[in-house]
């Protein structure tokens, strides 16, 4: 255990058992940001200012968010007071935090749809899979060969929290079914 | 052992051929319309001749000049029941093995059917008999898996998987490999002889469901202490999803990720399903052609896998001769 990455281990301890505030955990942090040159460096200073390790950055440019804004999701380590402080330093800097979390996003899968994609609205299907509890969409890849007309095909990289990964693909089922897309599921648990 | 073999398709050909190398003897062959019987049915020890029944199938399209209830009632140890898979009430397979265990003989199945079908009227009849059925023919063609599971024993086996339907496996891994569509490929695959004029058995996944029902009812069968608690499996009982849509662009989009996509069948006591996922490209279950594979999971014994090949004339038949050798 690792008492604190950048010798704080004076900070206040947290009062769920004492010793989490000087240790580094994973955070995922969701971010709105307009398409402007800059403004992904712009969000980015006030979490390395603020003593955030930067693990990684998914720029979902395929996708928008219902404000036409790119979302972003960015991982960092830090401890839990400095997490606070960045996410504020976020806000301050003027940065949409759609969403802050302490690893909320533990398990990835990634699956298959096909079908009319296109014709049953897949900003609506994405934005469907985002609005359900268990999982967000992390990466998109469409491939619609025949052009709109025809079957469309796109793989879905979703990120699931802790031990939710068959409530989302549950999920992701129901709204396949519904809109009469195919799903092809991965076979979790047995990557051998 | 005496056989009797009923069916003279590919597999049947094949028992009647190299039951001789296994040290069996052909006492009857039968198909739908014909039969022949052995001289030595009587007990003179004079077995069919393999080449004359393959050359009367070829030639005149019968097996010989007798009736196919002659050879039902021929003097065999076991029956081997090799005409094609039926679903619903699985006959004529179903009453073939009804006569032979009726008459306290063994019964060796390749035909899906009863197993899949009408699991539990079989186990009754075996209840009532001498004889034992036997059906390691039905999965997987030359792949143990049915013996496997018995001797891990079904109650320490907790899922049973694999890729079961060469003709399935064969069209994806050709759409992935070639980046052609899905009628292309079947097409060249009915030119190969892989797939059959209507591929819908093997295409839409029945045949890779009535491998998995059969586990199932393995499964389920072995494992309760009294068959009477035990869950019985039908083709209905499955959930299944086929190939047929499958859009060459969705296995580009999974070789750009390291993926690749397979018609997986799995069974367990209590589910039974089979349709297209995603598995890593370089994986265990992602073999090639018409390859197949079946992956047990067990409880004490980690995960085991037998690849090899799921159909075939030669291939099949040695899982009958292999069943029909732990009869005696």
């Amino acid at each position: 255990m690792s008492d604190g990455i950048d010798g704080h281990p004076d900070d206040d301890p947290a009062p769920d058992g004492g010793h989490a505030s000087t240790e580094s955990s994973t955070h995922t942090v969701r971010l709105e940001l307009v398409d402007e040159p800059g403004q992904l460096l712009a969000a980015l200073h006030p979490i390395a200012d603020n003593g955030g390790n930067l693990l990684s950055i998914y720029h979902e440019r395929g996708n928008k968010t219902p404000r036409g804004r790119i979302p972003v999701e960015v991982d960092f380590e830090a401890t839990q007071e400095r997490f606070e402080g960045i996410v504020e330093a976020l806000r301050s800097e003027g940065v949409n935090v759609m969403q802050a979390g302490t690893e909320r996003y533990a398990e990835e899968v990634t699956i298959l749809l096909f079908g009319h994609l296109i014709d049953t609205d897949l900003s609506d299907t994405l934005s469907r899979i985002e609005a359900c509890e268990s999982a967000s969409v992390a990466d998109v890849s469409l491939a619609a060969p025949q052009g709109t007309e025809e079957a469309s095909s796109a793989r879905l990289r979703l990120e699931a929290r802790a031990g939710e990964t068959e409530a989302a693909l549950a999920a992701v089922r129901e709204l396949a079914e519904e809109k009469e897309l195919r799903l092809v599921e991965p076979l979790t648990g047995v990557e051998a | 052992m005496k056989l009797a073999v009923i069916g003279a398709g590919a597999v049947g050909r094949s028992v009647v051929d190299l039951a001789g190398e296994y040290g069996h003897e052909v006492v009857a062959v039968a198909d739908s319309s014909s039969a022949t019987v052995a001289d030595g049915a009587d007990g003179r020890g004079v077995g069919v001749d393999p080449d004359a029944v393959v050359a009367r199938k070829a030639e005149r399209g019968i097996v010989g000049d007798a009736d196919p209830a002659d050879a039902l009632a021929a003097d065999y140890d076991a029956l081997v029941e090799a005409t094609p898979t039926t679903l619903g009430d699985a006959e004529p397979g179903f009453s073939h093995v009804r006569t032979a265990l009726e008459r306290d003989r063994h019964a060796v199945l390749a035909n899906k059917g009863p197993v899949a079908e009408r699991f539990g009227d079989l186990r009754a009849l075996v209840d009532d008999s001498a004889g034992e059925v036997r059906f390691e023919a039905t999965v997987g063609g030359a792949i143990p898996a049915v013996s496997t599971v018995e001797d891990i024993e079904p109650g320490h086996v907790t899922a049973v998987r694999g890729v079961l339907n060469g003709t399935a496996n064969f069209i994806l891994t050709r759409m992935a490999a070639e980046g052609l569509d899905y009628d292309h490929v079947l097409a060249e695959a009915q030119d190969l002889g892989v797939a059959e004029a209507d591929p819908s058995f093997d295409v839409d996944g029945t045949d890779a469901a009535l491998k998995c029902v059969i586990l199932a009812n393995v499964l389920s069968f072995g494992a309760a202490d009294d068959p009477v608690d035990a869950r019985e499996f039908t083709l209905d009982d499955a959930d299944v999803e086929g190939i047929r849509d499958v859009p060459g662009s969705a296995l580009r989009l999974a070789a750009e990720d390291g993926r690749t996509v397979r018609l997986i069948g799995e069974a367990t006591g209590e589910t039974v399903r089979v349709a297209p996922r995603l598995v890593p490209e370089n994986g265990t279950l992602a073999v090639s052609g018409t390859q197949n594979i079946v992956q047990i999971e067990t409880t004490h014994a980690g995960r085991l896998n037998i690849s090899g090949r799921g159909a075939g004339g030669p291939e099949t038949a040695s899982a009958v001769l292999g069943d029909v050798g732990r009869l005696e």
